[in-house]
């Protein structure tokens, strides 16, 4: 008998549009010890079933059918308050956001004795005692002194370490952890990763963890469940299904991973979640308004030359100069990017890299130093009109796809705005062709420009995001992590798609990500950044071969390796050289 | 995420139920009695000339011989006069409909005079910020602390005392309008300059300033049209607000002359022979003012509700 029983789950969300099943028919078991990965793509469903299982369903959601067993006992027909008592107690919950998972009003030595003393009736002493060595087991340092400290003294990463502890301290059998790692960077993920890995062998506790990374899946995972639209498509051993699944879903969802071992063409494409968007070429570049008109070459094949850059913060103002306290979001970076190369930059949050583009883009201004763009200084422009010329020829592509539109406009309006102001076509109908003819080239169709950005898909409308920024018809790209808030189906599609941009239309690109197999699939040349400094520029191949940095040698230590990734998936494709 | 495939067009119908907004109005009967209340009452307000059986402000139909009459069911009434007349010898039904309009002219051209100093000042505060922006907000902060009807009355009396005395009647309701107007603006640029701050911060904004659009462009092309739907929830609320500080003006002997009298006119002259029992000459001026706050009130309310379900 195994310790959590799901059979037969069924959730729906009546509305009134009527009724929404979240989860469809879904049974699933975990043992003690073992580590239950629950693995889809947005609005599959995994949340849902771990609401479900501790009674935390959001109204009007509600248990359709099926039933749950905690070590042979139903717990799905309790009520509340009987529920409350095996909350917490017998499973334990750890949630996406460190940040706002623990009460900022109580110290963590408040939380943890609350905790434990609702639960396993200890007196003060004992219960303090337990909680230290809780918070040295999930390795806080001091935790006789930490534990007096509130949340906002620790970092994410030692927020979510507390929040383990929190869901551990009273001795749950069965542990549900929902993205517990979605929103830490790739170093302290690992650690964190390890550390749950650990104390589930440890204590013997069985946990659910539900994520959409395949990395994740991938290092901790015994078994692992695959969610597509509500359904469970797979299950089975971890190595198993990464490498060798049945399923097409899971087949096509494996391949469109970014793989980090070697660089492919193209990414497979899934069909699965939406269409990929087929790309109608009914335009010819070579004579088209598109590729007409790109401007001239760069004197010395050098398009971008980033000299000496500083931008730097206001973090505290004052009257007084001195009083004034500043972080230098990038510290005396200089790099080139050559005419049609694809530069890429990564590290983690807080490196600066967001900050060079906004930079180059013109949105922040610098403190020191020189943008050359296509041999000219950027910082020493003083006029607008000048300016218009350059901005031209640079474009951004954004991060997040829900924000980067602006909502009140139809999509005609949004792409034909730059072609507009710009003066780039002859009249009203030109331009109206045009836009037609770049939304059918991103592959929407023309139909899309009379919608609104709410009516489309969050791929889609990194597609309307390209298209706006092509529509300048630029030289240059900025893409400043444009896959990051996307599926990963989703995101090989978007990821193709701009290779095949930037091959027909000859474009240079600063490709920005934190994600390593991402940045080896699309760069050419790679530069790592740390704290706002850059401390290695090399050629992606030989950057992921031999890194030189000690810092680039961590990041490559920690990238999630796949090796169970089914060779045969990459045997059809075409690798690129 | 769902993917929109089928391109048949909806009918209107089908798209207007599938409107949120437009839902939860046809299942709110509060909602449906307010906006039939205030529909009722603005139609019939403008249309005064065609459904208002006399027209007050002709001195021909007017007989001082029948002033002072009761309502038609009470003893003595004219059933030619169905609430009365008033001291001049006014149809009271006629005057309040005529009354009505002039309240709802000032109320809506204050409320959009101070909407459009407000979104004009608060959106140009949060996008540009620096001293502009503390200057403007210390300002709005000031006025925010002196009840706005003290404020409409101090514009009132110096625009007054400046208008030469041959003007003062005619130009009134002008007066009224600026001094209400004027005295509203600092919510609307507290509420508009708050969304602005919001709303600069993401992409879209930044994706337009790569473009190379200037700021001007850019709040009026970008900002303004995604910061309205706070600020029109709060002139729907501002509408009843702007109504009552007018029939205050007039009330206070401030406002409209009583020539072409306002709700406020009626209630201040009615309030002179109330103890004399002539009640009705106040009460239905009274009555007409209350459903209509009420009723563009408790629209504005489910409106606010509405459209922002975090307030509720």
């Amino acid at each position: 008998m195994s310790l959590l029983d799901i059979k037969n789950m069924t959730v729906e969300f009546p509305t009134r549009r009527g009724v929404f099943t979240a989860v469809r028919d879904v049974s699933l078991s975990v043992n003690p010890g073992e580590i239950l990965g629950v693995v889809g793509e947005s609005g599959a469903g995994k949340s849902t079933i771990g609401n479900a299982v501790i009674g935390l369903l959001e109204p009007p959601g509600r248990l359709a059918g099926g039933e749950i067993y905690l070590k042979g006992k139903r717990i799905d027909d309790l009520d509340e308050d009987e529920l409350r008592s095996i909350r917490g107690n017998r499973i334990g919950m750890i949630f996406q956001d460190p940040l706002t998972s623990l009460d900022p009003l109580q110290t963590i030595e408040q939380q943890l004795m609350e905790t434990i003393q609702l639960h396993l009736k200890l007196d003060d002493d004992a219960a303090r005692a337990n909680a230290v060595g809780l918070l040295d087991r999930v390795g806080i340092p001091d935790p006789e002194v930490r534990i007096k400290q509130y949340p906002h003294q620790f970092s994410g990463g030692m927020r979510q370490r507390v929040v383990i502890a929190l869901a551990l301290c009273a001795n749950p059998e069965v542990v549900i952890a929902d993205e517990p790692t979605t929103a830490l960077d790739v170093s302290i993920q690992a650690q964190i990763l390890e550390l749950m890995r650990e104390l589930c062998r440890e204590r013997s506790v069985g946990m659910i963890l539900i994520t959409h990374d395949m990395g994740v899946i991938a290092d901790v995972t015994d078994r692992v469940a695959v969610m597509y639209r509500s359904r469970l498509v797979e299950e089975g051993p971890t190595e198993k299904i990464l490498g060798n699944p049945d399923h097409p879903y899971t087949k096509s969802l494996i391949s469109a991973v970014p793989r980090p071992d070697v660089r492919l063409a193209r990414f497979p494409v899934v069909e699965y979640i939406e269409s990929a968007g087929d790309r109608r070429d009914s335009i010819d570049i070579a004579t088209h308004w598109l590729g007409a008109g790109r401007g001239e070459k760069a004197p010395d094949g050098t398009m971008l030359r980033i000299e000496d850059l500083q931008v730097r913060f206001l973090t505290r103002f004052s009257f007084f100069k001195k009083h004034r306290l500043y972080v230098d979001a990038v510290d005396h970076v200089s790099f080139d990017i050559r005419q049609g190369e694809v530069f890429g930059l990564v590290g983690e949050s807080g490196s600066g890299k967001s900050t060079i583009a906004r930079a180059i883009a013109g949105l922040y201004k610098p403190k020191g130093g020189h943008i050359h763009f296509a041999g000219a200084d950027l910082t020493a422009v003083k006029s607008e009109a000048e300016m218009d010329r350059y901005r031209r020829q640079l474009q951004m592509i954004f991060q997040d796809p829900y924000s980067s539109l602006n909502p009140r406009m139809k999509v005609m309006d949004i792409v034909a705005e730059p072609i507009r102001f710009h003066g780039l076509a002859a009249g009203g109908a030109e331009t109206r062709r045009i836009v037609l003819d770049l939304l059918e080239h991103v592959g929407l169709g023309a139909e899309a420009a009379r919608k609104y950005p709410h009516e489309f898909s969050g791929g889609q409308r990194q597609r309307i995001s390209i298209a706006r920024a092509l529509a300048t018809r630029p030289r240059f790209l900025i893409c400043d992590e444009p896959t990051s808030a996307l599926d990963v189906s989703i995101q090989a599609q978007i990821l193709n798609l701009l290779k095949d941009l930037q091959a027909e239309l000859g474009l240079t690109m600063l490709f920005i990500s934190h994600d390593l197999p991402v940045i080896r699939q699309m760069c050419d040349r790679v530069g790592v950044m740390r704290h706002g400094k850059l401390v290695e520029v090399a050629e992606t191949e030989t950057l992921f071969q031999s890194p030189q940095h000690p810092y680039t040698r961590h990041l490559l230590d920690l990238m999630p390796k796949l090796e169970v990734l089914s060779h045969e998936a990459i045997a059809g494709l075409e690798v690129a050289d | 995420m769902a993917v929109p495939q089928d391109d048949k067009k909806p009918s209107l119908w089908a798209r207007l139920n599938d409107n949120d907004v437009v839902y939860s109005f046809f299942h709110s009967p509060l909602a449906m009695a307010a906006a039939f209340v205030t529909a009722l009452m603005v139609l019939s307000s403008f249309g005064a000339p065609l459904v208002a059986p006399f027209d007050p402000f002709d001195p021909a139909q007017i007989s001082l011989w029948d002033g002072k009459k009761p309502p038609a069911w009470e003893a003595g009434g004219d059933p030619a006069y169905l609430l009365g007349t008033d001291n001049q010898g006014r149809d009271m039904l006629s005057t309040i409909l005529y009354g009505g309009r002039i309240s709802l002219l000032v109320g809506f051209a204050s409320v959009f005079l101070g909407m459009f100093l407000g979104v004009m000042l608060g959106v140009i505060s949060g996008y540009v910020g620096g001293w502009f922006e503390t200057i403007i907000m210390r300002l709005a902060d000031v006025q925010l602390t002196i009840p706005g009807i003290l404020t409409a009355i101090l514009i009132n009396g110096i625009l007054r005392s400046v208008l030469p005395p041959e003007l003062r009647d005619e130009m009134a309701i002008y007066v009224v309008i600026l001094a209400i107007g004027l005295s509203d603006w600092p919510q609307f640029a507290r509420v508009a300059r708050g969304a602005t701050l919001v709303e600069a911060k993401k992409e879209y904004i930044q994706a337009a300033r790569v473009i190379g659009l200037r700021p001007f462009l850019i709040m009026a092309r970008h900002i303004v049209p995604n910061v309205m739907r706070p600020v029109l929830v709060l002139a729907t609320i501002g509408l009843a607000l702007a109504i009552i500080a007018e029939a205050t003006l007039s009330f206070l002997g401030q406002g409209v002359p009583p020539t072409t009298p306002s709700l406020g006119t009626l209630i201040r002259v009615g309030n002179e022979y109330l103890f004399s029992g002539l009640w009705w000459i106040t009460f239905f001026p009274a009555v007409a003012l209350v459903v209509l706050v009420l009723a563009v009130n408790l629209l504005g309310d489910w409106l606010r509700d509405t459209l922002n379900p975090k307030l509720r």
